[in-house]
């Protein structure tokens, strides 16, 4: 049985004989047969990538995107055993394939849409009711210190490029990208919000305000680094923000220093 | 009128390991989630690909969770490599039985196969050499993988397209020997035989005939893709008519067995599926044995 080391390199490697110790019956030539197995392997795995990075797709244009997911599938195949966790480092490997060079953007795009697949399955947790939340909000002694737990689908994308709007574009019959700027820098908040994911258009000081919090840190150290970013920085709209899509799970109240009740 | 002389029932039936007919199935696919939370469909159980559940959270367990409740499930992986070199990866089987635990299906299954070495998978299904050595290798594992689920695990037969010179038993003396060794259960794709015996010049009925019909919990029919030289195991077509001859064939030699169309790709509108398993009612009305028809098809 030792032969499957030699068999799955094989597979993945078409400068490779096909591995000694295989027939195929009826004067078949194996090394026909196995090219089904080489084939099957990396078109079902493309398939899979093109369904999680289908805007990237439609970026480049289906040869190019297929071309570009044959390199990462031969370079990297997928270790773990569900199919819809393959590609998480699709986007960094995107970075550094040189073909690409001329769609700077395109890995941040795929950034967004592997945030959205993970978003899409990330756990079930309940968000704090309304009432909850503003209980605590109108002790304003407490709110210095007070720290959350965000709901695990919410993640920040902050990119150089116009990546919410290239991939809204995306969502349309006619993307009209003419309209997009790509080189315009956009922070992007991903979310689910009851099933459904959702992508935020946000200010980029509300993104470091939201990824401070995730970090959990406390509310004034959160609202402090966004007014680092942005002196304008409005806590008001991104509180209402947090409220609106019910993506706080826990509140932790405590004094200026961060300590707990 | 049908011909009654098949009145004695197969040997060992009476010892029968599977769990009782079920009735007539589909796998479960995500574009027909609505129609099964909108009306009852004329489908007796759903069969979902285990690792496709096997998140955190979100829609798809969502869905998974409110259909359960109208529908018997069976759990069908894809990535338990249970052929393989590599030790059996236990965070994956906590997983597998974490679901399970959830869903409560009817039973688990997976294939016979190897799907990666080292920590690599390929989301494929390889054969094995149908040797002693691997008989006892995969025999051992089912075992572990029964005493981790506390349950006894259904293994499919794989479609393939190469075989391994060392082989020294055919597929179904292996699958025969392997579901007695480790008291394991059998899920006969019946489309994958079909693929295999004209892809390695073997009779499919010799396949049907060969194993044992008291382990047999579950049939797949589904299509595939005729390349002249070899026979590609596609699963996105309608069941062809030599198909459904061979399930006519498997009816007769096992009785009722609990039977699904597998559709893997270019999934058509449910009600184009539920006409397809009209037709596999039929023919499971028409082709098994009077002994137990009766209570089948009541």
């Amino acid at each position: 049985m030792s032969e499957q080391t030699v068999f799955a390199s094989a597979l993945l490697d078409p400068a490779q004989p096909c591995p000694d110790g295989l027939r195929a019956w009826n004067g078949s030539d194996p090394n026909q047969r196995f090219a089904v197995y080489r084939n099957n392997i990396v078109v079902s795995l493309i398939d899979a990538l093109a369904a999680t990075f289908p805007v990237c797709q439609q970026l480049v244009g289906e040869a190019f995107f297929r071309a570009m997911a044959r390199v990462f599938v031969v370079a990297q195949p997928p270790r773990s055993q569900i199919l819809t966790f393959y590609g998480r480092e699709f986007p960094a490997f995107i970075d550094t394939f040189s073909p690409a060079s001329s769609v700077p953007y395109l890995a941040d795009v795929a950034r967004l849409e592997r945030l959205r697949l993970d978003a899409f399955h990330s756990a079930d947790v309940e968000p704090l009711g309304t009432e909850d939340i503003t209980g605590v909000l109108s002790a304003p002694p407490r709110l210095p210190g007070l720290r959350m737990d965000i709901h695990p689908s919410v993640a920040v994308l902050q990119s150089r490029f116009a990546v919410f709007s290239l991939w809204a574009a995306h969502q349309q019959a006619d993307p009209g990208l003419a309209r997009v700027d790509p080189l315009q820098p956009e922070t992007v908040l991903v979310l689910r919000s009851g099933l459904e994911v959702q992508c935020i258009d946000i200010a980029e000081a509300t993104g470091v305000f939201m990824d401070r919090l995730i970090q959990k840190e406390t509310l004034s150290q959160a609202e402090q680094d966004a007014k680092a970013c942005e002196p304008g920085f409005d806590l008001v709209a991104a509180l209402t923000l947090l409220l609106r899509w019910q993506i706080i799970t826990s509140l932790y109240p405590g004094d200026e220093h961060g300590q707990l009740d | 009128m049908m011909n009654h002389s098949a009145k004695a029932k197969p040997n060992g039936l009476k010892n029968s390991l599977r769990e009782p007919f079920q009735g007539f199935g589909l796998g479960l696919r995500p574009r027909h989630y609505n129609s099964f939370l909108a009306q009852p469909q004329a489908v007796d159980w759903l069969e979902v690909i285990s690792e496709n559940y096997m998140v955190q959270g979100g829609k798809p367990l969502a869905m998974l969770d409110r259909i359960r409740a109208d529908y018997p499930i069976a759990m069908h992986g894809v990535s338990m490599s249970i052929g393989s070199v590599s030790p059996l990866d236990h965070g994956y089987l906590q997983r597998l039985k974490a679901l399970a635990d959830r869903i409560q299906p009817m039973w688990v299954s997976d294939h016979l196969c190897w799907t990666g070495v080292h920590g690599t998978n390929l989301h494929d299904l390889f054969p094995l050499p149908y040797t002693e050595e691997a008989l006892r290798h995969v025999a051992a594992r089912v075992r572990e993988v029964q005493e981790t689920l506390g349950r006894r695990l259904v293994l499919e037969n794989v479609s393939s397209y190469i075989d391994y010179a060392s082989s020294e038993m055919s597929e179904w003396a292996f699958l025969t020997a392997l579901a007695e060794e480790a008291d394991c259960l059998l899920l006969l794709d019946v489309n994958n035989i079909y693929v295999s015996g004209m892809n390695h010049g073997f009779d499919p009925r010799d396949f049907i005939d060969g194993v044992p019909a008291h382990r047999i919990q579950q049939i797949h029919v589904a299509g595939h893709s005729n390349l002249g030289d070899v026979i590609i195991d596609t699963h996105d077509a309608p069941v062809p008519d030599e198909v459904f001859d061979l399930y006519a064939y498997a009816c007769r030699r096992f009785g009722p067995v609990s039977t699904m169309i597998e559709r893997d790709d270019s999934i058509p509108p449910l009600e184009d599926l539920i006409v397809e398993l009209d037709r596999v009612r039929a023919v499971a009305a028409r082709h098994t044995p009077v002994w137990d028809r009766e209570e089948a098809f009541a």
